[in-house]
């Protein structure tokens, strides 16, 4: 067994004993919350950066290794797909960045009004928005 | 109400958990600390480095080699690379801990991803500096 598996065991007053439900209690959450919408939302964006971090490693290598190796790394990235995994990216590295300052703040105690959180997950989505198109925009037009 | 309602002490560890000796190791509070550490670092050498990429992209290898070469960029390359591998295996270790469940593949699991993060974190370092030194 388990060592997780053992903390699932308890015993009703009567002492019968009893399987205890896991936390987070996920099926008494509705998802699409603000709260746990953003939260895994969070969670999420940050796997797929640490994926991406691929893309920044091989552009790297690719610069350090040499024209031919550079000239295969920018060939991919301004592909179709290379594009689409670029926005991808911009926007997840956004959300993240955006949400992450939000998660500061609440370390430091400020947000955590349910109003306040509504607001701060609202601005985060649209910072997103913004952001990326303008990231897009900027980048397109020096080009 | 009469009868005495059977109550036991129910300790805080479970008797498994202690004969597992699996407790605090005391490191909770550091992982959590570096993990926002190295989030406040990233705040403003993330927006740096978005914005440098917007300003390189399209640019031949020679300018853009230039501008990694460059020490102060060079630095600051080094630092965004030190903080995201480090930002990231503590972000996914967290991931790791929560989903899988099986001891021995939560262990494998781990072990594989921090040596990606870093493998993948030494490559990028010792490409800036192939093109700074």
């Amino acid at each position: 067994m388990d060592t997780r598996e053992a903390t699932y065991r308890g015993h009703k007053t009567d002492g019968a004993p009893v399987r205890r439900p896991m936390s987070p209690h996920l099926q008494a959450y509705d998802m699409m919350q603000m709260s746990s919408a953003t939260s895994i939302t969070h969670r999420i964006t940050g796997c797929a950066l640490a994926v991406g971090t691929l893309l920044l490693v091989w552009w790297l290598a690719a610069a350090a290794a040499g024209p031919d190796a550079f000239a295969t790394a920018q060939s991919f990235i301004g592909s179709p797909v290379g594009y689409l995994l670029l926005f991808g990216w911009t926007a997840a590295l956004f959300y993240h960045f955006l949400n992450g300052i939000r998660h500061l703040a609440w370390d430091l105690g400020y947000g955590f009004e349910i109003p306040t959180m509504y607001k701060t997950g609202w601005a985060v989505v649209a910072g997103t928005g913004v952001l990326t198109l303008l990231a897009w925009i900027v980048g397109l037009a020096v080009q | 109400m009469s009868g005495a309602v059977k109550t036991e002490s129910v300790p805080l560890r479970t008797a498994l958990g202690r004969v597992r000796g699996l407790g605090s190791a005391k490191s909770g509070v550091h992982h959590w600390w570096v993990q926002r550490v190295t989030a406040v670092a990233l705040v403003p050498l993330t927006l740096w480095f978005v914005c440098a990429v917007i300003a390189l992209a399209g640019e031949p290898l020679p300018v853009v080699r230039a501008w990694i070469a460059s020490p102060f960029n060079a630095v600051l390359l080094l630092c965004l690379i030190g903080a995201t591998f480090h930002h990231l295996q503590l972000g996914l270790q967290v991931v790791i801990e929560d989903y899988v469940h099986s001891e021995g593949a939560r262990l494998v699991s781990l072990l594989v991803m921090r040596a990606a993060a870093v493998l993948l974190g030494l490559v990028a370092a010792l490409s800036v500096l192939r093109i700074a030194l």
